[in-house]
């Protein structure tokens, strides 16, 4: 031994990781400064794939604006689509048919787990661990195929409309989709079986990254990041909307299994037990389905009244919350999208302080973010 | 838990800051709307976030709206504690729109404050951080402006 390592010279570097890199899921870029493999500030430049969807709605009538709403977040779009269309609803006091609802509720969930799905296998993906991507995958097929079957969709679905959906489920929906829930359901088990508890995987996320559950509110983390932190706060139960009311369902908190309470294995855990609990809401629904129309009768063009609204759906990656502003026209006035990735980002800088560079792969995958919904 | 309604948190507000609490704005709104001066924004913020019967913990949404006489930011704030939410709204003028920054009390506001200057070219005085968030930093003009006259070309490059 001749050089102790303090001896040696250091000097901060500035990289870039991303625009483009796999692990950033988008066009997502981290300024990095680092210390050697420390990284002592890392600030996301977001904005890169931005659409001006806000300023597109204020051009369209309400029910133009749908499949702008499936580009947001394309992993969810059901979730998107269902979240505007109740929140114009709210907005122009349309109820939608009782079937209608049942219907957005079995799309919603049906889509939390396949977008769930897609969180687990990219994420243990930039963790190293290729295989279980194929799983999710293979998984979400299933769902993209009952999708395409309801309305010939497998990706942008633009099925929901202002007063209920675009048609009813075809005959045989119902029952695949029962398949589909007995065929799932022990696959959890398998995730958890194959990567969950692998002791190399353990131990990148767990004690990672940890945001305190008081944080985590200031911050406006929503979703399974929030209930990562410990916080039972989830809208389908805590300010309930559509149908969601008649379900027995538990809401899925991080408990520190592995680590420390808010750390990223608590939040990956999260969406691997929201997955059961979206199958349970899943077979009540298609139990309970009533009969009848899945349209309201609404004008395709129609204005609602004067007034403003602000209404939030728990989507698969958090909040998404539409605050429309009507003038009275056919048009939105203002219709600010807010995206549960676009505000969890903000937390990102703090969080990040002192990691080593592996580590920021593995809170971007934490966080399941999506670029469209950031960027919008 | 014990969650208040609008016309209460408003009487609260109103008592604490007498006139710079201006109306309660409940008419076809959801939810109601408190409108405040500007510039006593940040004092109505902590009050509503440290006094123990409202504790609005959770900025859920912090948006810039252009009603072509004046601008107006408005905040959807919730509670954890008492489950009860409510909407702050601040109107300002169109020359020069700036408000103090509420990113202190509520952490959770700077990136959305970045993106209501981006857009919509509200300045928010003693932010942590206020640059542009969506569009590149050398754009011209705030494009959820009502009057925002398109750019023909970016570097040039055909818009």
């Amino acid at each position: 031994m001749t050089a102790r390592p303090e001896a040696l010279p250091t000097q901060e570097m500035t990289i870039n990781m991303g625009p483009q890199h796999p692990s950033t899921h988008g066009v997502l870029r981290v300024i990095l400064t680092t210390d050697g493999e420390v990284v002592t500030r890392a600030v996301p430049d977001v904005g890169y794939l931005h659409l001006g969807l806000e300023k597109i709605a204020e051009r369209l009538n309400y029910s133009q604006f749908m499949p702008f709403t499936d580009r947001l977040d394309y992993l969810a779009g059901m979730n998107c689509n269902c979240a505007w269309a109740w929140a114009v609803e709210k907005l122009a006091k349309i109820e939608a048919p009782e079937r209608a609802e049942y219907l957005r509720v079995i799309v919603s969930e049906l889509n939390r787990i396949s977008s769930h799905l897609i969180s687990f296998g990219s994420f243990t993906a930039d963790m190293g661990a290729f295989t279980p991507f194929l799983y999710g995958i293979r998984e979400r097929e299933k769902v993209n195929d009952l999708f395409e079957m309801l309305c010939g969709q497998r990706l942008t679905y633009n099925y929901a409309r202002i007063g209920g959906v675009s048609g009813d489920a075809p005959p045989g929906f119902l029952e695949k989709t029962r398949e589909f829930l007995d065929y799932f359901e022990p696959k959890i088990d398998e995730y958890n079986n194959l990567i969950s508890y692998n002791k190399i995987f353990v131990q990148r996320l767990a004690n990672v990254a940890v945001i305190s559950a008081e944080e985590a509110v200031a911050y406006g983390l929503t979703g399974p990041n929030l209930r990562g932190s410990g916080v039972a706060f989830d809208l389908r139960k805590d300010e309930p909307y559509s149908v969601y009311p008649k379900f027995d369902f538990n809401v899925c908190v991080g408990s520190g299994e592995r680590g420390q309470l808010g750390d990223c294995f608590d939040r990956y855990m999260v969406r691997i037990n929201e997955m059961r609990e979206s199958v349970k809401i899943l077979r009540q629904a298609v139990d309970q389905i009533p009969e009848g129309p899945v349209m309201a009768k609404v004008p395709r063009v129609f204005k609602p009244p004067v007034g403003e609204v602000y209404f939030r759906a728990e989507n698969p990656r958090g909040e998404n919350g539409y605050y429309l502003v009507s003038d009275g026209s056919a048009n939105p006035y203002r219709a600010k999208i807010r995206a549960g990735s676009f505000v969890t980002m903000n937390i990102f800088e703090k969080v990040t302080r002192g990691l080593l560079i592996a580590d920021i792969v593995a809170v971007i995958g934490s966080f399941d973010i999506i670029l469209p919904e950031i960027d919008r | 838990m014990n969650p208040l309604n609008a016309q209460a948190i408003f009487d609260t507000l109103k008592g604490k800051f007498g006139d710079s609490v201006v109306e309660l704005q409940s008419e076809g709104c959801s939810p109601a709307y408190v409108v405040v001066a500007p510039g006593s924004i940040k004092e109505v913020a902590r009050f509503l976030k440290d006094a123990p019967a409202l504790s609005f913990d959770s900025l859920m949404c912090l948006s810039g709206v252009d009603y072509k006489d004046n601008f107006a930011v408005t905040y959807h704030v919730y509670s954890m504690a008492n489950r009860h939410s409510v909407g702050l709204k601040a109107m300002l003028p169109r020359e020069n729109p700036s408000l103090p920054s509420v990113d202190d009390v509520w952490p959770a506001a700077n990136f959305q404050e970045r993106e209501a200057y981006d857009l919509l070219g509200i300045v928010f005085e003693g932010s942590k951080d206020l640059r542009r968030i969506l569009l590149p930093p050398d754009w011209e003009g705030h494009p959820l402006r009502k009057d925002y006259k398109y750019p023909e070309s970016y570097h040039g490059i055909k818009v």
